[in-house]
């Protein structure tokens, strides 16, 4: 690993200050995606700017159908928080199921949706939900903010400060775990908002996190696990790697948007 | 005494290892210590043009840059095979050149071109990043069976077709007119995937050159570092043995793959030289998937022919073998002497033929890795006789008790002769243990939840203790393979035993302990066991192929027999009796039938104080023994798994693992189920999870943890296991060996459990979500057609 000068704020603002003030500053978070990037000589920051100590990025907070959550806050943290588990069970089930214990008690909600890696779950919880992306600056429509693999809507040096979820009326996800890192050969977040049905999907996309139209139509009428059985397995736009065919994704695909109802 | 054979006691060297305080070969610094970093091919296959090491050089912190013309200016060795194999037309085998570092042909990804030496790690690393590589790229092959046709791309010049050997075994004429006279042949083509071996510690190396002295010394991650002192000597050219210290400190696992005299521990010998510093290099995990050497990699084409009752009647393989770039020590063994010897399995088998071809590809070289050729071999005939089984409709376990050698020694169609065994009862405990009658029940309930339950049956005998040497000569091996031990009984009556065994992870603090304790009737703490120091320990041929009880316990024994028959000798004129009264029993010595009696350490202090030894006796109480076996060891097994696949995803779990296995006497029942949940697991890993895949181009696509499955605990189940014994007749403590047991009998359990769960034995390893799916929608496919 090459050497960085380490900061560590205490507010968004002197945060932005030692980014804008750095010749190439990142973000820290958990450290659980940057850190092994570091160490393998694929990332080399100037700076790192640990955004776990700014006050009211760490925490989860509920009101008016509304669940907050801030971008330092562990997936521990998530799993395991009362109003989360309260309104949104399906998005605790999610954290709960990210990595292994260590990976869960360092790696942050803002860490992993700023990097949208294609298989990481919570990006599906994200854009399943519909929910809103916050930073320093702008809010974001999870709708706008994904945009294919490791790429988002964030600007150079934008931070994330939190992610809103509106409470859906039912929700849930599944997941196909890849053997052996663990990450989602496919995963599936279904959500009856009470204004409509979303589906968003993981992992299996070539363009990484997406919503299934398809799904979407049939869950619409009948928000129920028979309704997903008419629905052909769509291989368009399904990635395919030693792990998994593009037929076995787009068929998982439904596996796994049965399952979540049936965990909604 | 409790502390002695059979003693479940828990293992003296656990305090140190699970409390950090090992030492590894990275954790010794030396004076003056600088750092390794290797520059290495970053394709499959190239021509290397030039070296620029100017921008490395001119880092802060760098020593040198070296590369592997300079190394061969210097007259260091190229990296030798140990075994050479004869082809069946008579001619020798042929093999490419492996040159330590590249000197003009980059052959695999990884291949070491150049080394950077630095004041730290990081510096080495970052200056090996910027040392520029002028290279053609030129075609490459990486699978074995690609690499055999007509115009694929030459590995070596001098390897016409890449074909290393075509060996035979067996009698082809009779087989075959066996095989035309058979009621039923079962074909298979099955895959032996290629695997990883991952110790927990990745190799290191620390080398210093004492230039005064004119002598080198080297740690490093070895399971034989006598072997690797010779030849690093004989062959290498580095320094004569008596100028080259080799020590193998703790060492985290190995597999196999610590063996072998790799490119990187010699490259920081020659640099500690060049440089005149101690020069330490130790691998991430990303250089170990790319240069530790790699195991399995078979394709094959099997028959077997039975008779109208079941019996069969002949066998023919037809295997290719890849053993990568290079031909590694014992790359040559592993898919000959090592797989085709031990065609017969557990069967009376009346004829066996077949052929291995051994090819170059452009990968990092293949050689032994837990169970080395006899997995490969297990798992072809249970495979062969499940899918028989089925084919014939004789319930698999009947199948198997049909044709069981019955009578030993039992004289195979290939070299070995099996010395004991009772195949029947281990099956039988093994039925009871999984409670096979209970399986019905369980796949109906199964069933009901919309789940495929399957049972497989595994049954496999395996060679161990290699070898006597006189016979592994005749058959190619470069050196002998026996063993050493020196018993020494201190002043005080402790015990040191300097072993030619190596310990990295099998516990022989604690099991070689319990063989003085039963002698002398001593606690195990009273007992030091002195391993990897070639300062120390006289000549060894160190630990692979389950050989540390066999033959490292029978080299104990046998010098323990010297220093009993010394110290009775001692006891008796002490005590003014006869030789043949004296007993030793509980660190005691007593005169039978008498109240007469000494404490060992006093037997101890008389042979050191020498006042009053027996007329014409030497001082000292110290004895050393060389143990060459008479044959292998043939532990075998009954190993039976049950699994419950889930249809829509492919995803398999298994519910239930039963071994029941015959190591002939058990030393520590702890450690040798420890061993076992080991070996099954590293099964469990090749049959659902484990692969190394290289694609087209010869690129490593599994290069990290991220797409090589390692097993997890939550991937294996609880296992039940038990034990069966029949001493083997040939060594003194009728020991077997365990370490390879579980690694060479589980694969075909967990394979076999699978297809029966989902009724198609088109199948192969590893049996990913993926690989289960898509054999059950060929299966839906295939019945929908008929
Ligand atoms: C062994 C292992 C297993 C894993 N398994 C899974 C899994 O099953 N599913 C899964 O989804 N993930 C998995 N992960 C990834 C894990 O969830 C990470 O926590 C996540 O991807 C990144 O979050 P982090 O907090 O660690 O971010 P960091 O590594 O600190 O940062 C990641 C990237 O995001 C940027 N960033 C971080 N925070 C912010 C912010 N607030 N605003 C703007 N940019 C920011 C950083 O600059 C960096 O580019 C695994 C990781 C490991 C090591």
């Amino acid at each position: 690993m090459y050497d960085a000068k380490y900061h560590k704020p205490s507010s968004v603002a002197d945060a932005v200050a030692a980014l804008s003030g750095a010749e190439e500053g990142k973000v820290l978070s958990g450290g659980q995606t940057l850190i092994p990037t570091m160490k393998q000589h694929l990332a080399a920051p100037s700076d790192l700017v640990d955004v776990r100590g700014i006050d009211g990025m760490s925490g989860v907070t509920a009101a008016d159908g509304t669940v907050t959550i801030g971008a330092a806050t562990t997936h521990a943290d998530v799993a395991s928080n009362a109003d989360v588990l309260a309104h949104l069970p399906g998005l605790a089930c999610l954290a709960g199921g990210i990595g292994d214990p260590a990976v869960r008690a360092m790696g942050t909600i803002g860490g992993s949706v700023a990097n949208n890696d294609p298989a990481a779950d919570y990006p599906a919880a994200v854009l399943g939900l519909g929910a809103t992306v916050v930073t320093d600056k702008r809010e974001i429509a999870a709708d706008d903010f994904f945009q294919g693999m490791f790429t988002t809507a964030l600007d150079e040096g934008e931070i994330i400060t939190a992610i809103r979820f509106p409470v859906a009326k039912k929700a849930g996800y599944a997941k196909l775990p890849n053997p052996a890192s663990r990450y989602a050969i496919a995963g599936v977040f279904v959500a009856d908002t009470g204004a409509g049905v979303r589906v968003a999907v993981t992992g299996a996309g070539e363009d990484g996190v997406h919503r299934n139209a398809a799904l979407e139509a049939a869950l619409g009428g009948d928000f129920s696990a028979d309704a997903v059985e008419g629905v052909a397995a769509n291989e368009d736009g399904m990635m395919a790697d030693i792990h998994a065919s593009a037929a076995y994704r787009a068929h998982v695909v439904n596996v796994l948007a049965k399952r979540a109802v049936q965990a909604s | 005494m409790s502390d002695g054979i059979g003693a479940r006691v828990e293992r003296k060297e656990d305090k140190r290892f699970i409390t950090g305080k090992g030492k590894y070969t990275d954790d010794i610094r030396m004076d003056n210590q600088a750092y390794a970093a290797f520059v290495r091919c970053p394709v499959a296959h190239a021509k290397i043009n030039g070296i620029d090491s100017s921008a490395a050089m001119a880092m802060e912190g760098v020593i040198a840059v070296h590369t592997g013309p300079e190394m061969k200016a210097d007259e260091i060795g190229d990296i030798i095979t140990g075994w050479s194999i004869t082809s069946k037309d008579g001619s020798p085998m042929q093999c490419g050149v492996w040159n330590p570092m590249v000197t003009t042909y980059g052959r695999y990804v990884g291949d070491a071109v150049a080394v950077v030496v630095a004041e730290t790690q990081d510096i080495a690393r970052a200056a090996a990043e910027v040392v520029e590589l002028d290279y053609e790229e030129l075609p490459a092959v990486a699978a074995a069976d690609v690499a055999l046709t007509d115009g694929a791309p030459q590995v070596h010049e001098n390897v016409p077709g890449n074909l290393i050997f075509n060996w035979e075994i067996g009698d082809e004429a009779k087989t075959e007119a066996a095989m035309a006279g058979a009621h039923h042949v079962t074909e298979l083509d099955i895959t032996n995937n290629r695997l990883a071996p991952n110790p927990m510690e990745p190799r290191s190396a620390v080398a210093t050159y004492d230039e005064a002295e004119d002598h080198y010394t080297l740690y490093t991650t070895s399971q034989n570092p006598h072997v690797a002192r010779l030849v690093l000597s004989a062959f290498y050219n580095v320094a004569p043995e008596h100028k080259l210290r080799v020590i193998a400190p703790d060492v985290g696992g190995g597999f196999g793959s610590k063996i072998y005299i790799y490119p990187e521990e010699l490259t920081c010998l020659w640099a500690s030289m060049k440089t005149g510093r101690s020069v330490k290099w130790t691998s991430d995990r990303s250089e170990a998937f790319m240069t530790d050497a790699h195991g399995r990699d078979h394709v094959t084409k099997a028959k077997m022919g039975f008779d109208a009752d079941g019996n069969i009647v002949a066998f023919h393989v037809d295997t290719i073998a890849n053993i990568g770039a290079y031909v590694s020590l014992f790359a040559t063994a592993t898919p000959t002497y090592l797989y085709g010897t031990l065609w017969s399995g557990t069967y009376a088998m009346p004829a066996i033929y077949g052929t291995v071809r051994a090819v170059h590809t452009n990968t990092v070289p293949v050689d032994a890795y837990r169970g080395a050729g006899r997995p490969e071999a297990t798992y072809m005939i249970e495979r062969m006789m499940e899918t028989a089984s089925r084919e014939m409709g004789i319930h698999p376990a009947e199948l198997r008790r049909r044709n069981f050698v019955k009578e030993f020694p039992y004289q195979t169609e290939v070299i070995l002769q099996y010395d004991s065994g009772d195949y029947f009862k281990m099956l039988d405990e093994g039925e009871k243990a999984a409670d096979v009658a209970g399986f019905a029940a369980r796949k109906a309930d199964s069933a009901a939840r919309g789940k495929l339950r399957g049972l497989g049956y595994s049954t496999f005998v395996e060679a161990c203790g290699i070898a006597p040497s006189a016979a592994v000569g005749s058959l190619g091996a470069a050196v002998g393979l026996w063993e050493s031990c020196e018993v020494r009984v201190n002043p005080v009556g402790t015990v040191e035993v300097l072993t030619g065994s190596h310990s990295h992870g099998q516990g022989h603090e604690t099991t070689f302990a319990q063989l003085v304790s039963d002698r002398f009737g001593i606690p195990i703490d009273n007992v030091q066991i002195v391993h990897g120091d070639t300062d120390k320990v006289q000549m060894g041929m160190g630990t692979y192929g389950s050989r540390s009880g066999p033959v490292g316990m029978s080299a104990v024994v046998k010098a323990l027999d010297k220093v009993e028959e010394k110290a009775k000798k001692i006891a008796a004129h002490t005590l003014e009796a006869s030789e043949d009264d004296i007993v030793i029993e509980n660190g005691e010595v007593k005169v039978a039938g008498t109240d007469k009696k000494m404490g060992w350490h006093e037997v101890g202090l008389a042979a050191y104080i020498a006042h009053n030894l027996p007329e014409g006796m030497e001082p000292g109480l110290k004895e050393t023994a060389f143990y060459d076996p008479l044959n292998f060891s043939f532990p075998s097994g009954a190993l039976i798994c049950e699994v419950e696949v889930d249809p829509d995803t492919g995803v398999t779990d298994i519910v239930k693992f039963t071994a029941v296995d015959d190591f002939g006497t058990i030393i520590n029942p702890n450690i040798v189920e420890g061993q076992v949940h080991g070996g099954v697991t590293q099964g469990i890993g090749q049959a659902m999870l484990e692969q190394v895949v290289y694609d087209e181009t010869g690129q490593l696509i599994t290069g990290s943890y991220m797409d090589y499955c390692m097993p997890r605990a939550d991937d294996v189940p609880s296992f039940t296991l038990d034990h069966t014994c029949t001493p083997s007749p040939l060594n003194p403590l009728g020991v077997k060996g365990c370490g390879e047991a579980g690694a060479i009998g589980a694969p075909p359990a967990v394979i076999n459990a699978i297809t029966d769960a989902i009724g198609s034995n088109d199948l192969q390893m590893p049996a990913t979500p993926l690989a289960v799916w898509t054999a059950l929608q060929a299966n839906k496919t295939a019945m929908a057609a008929e």
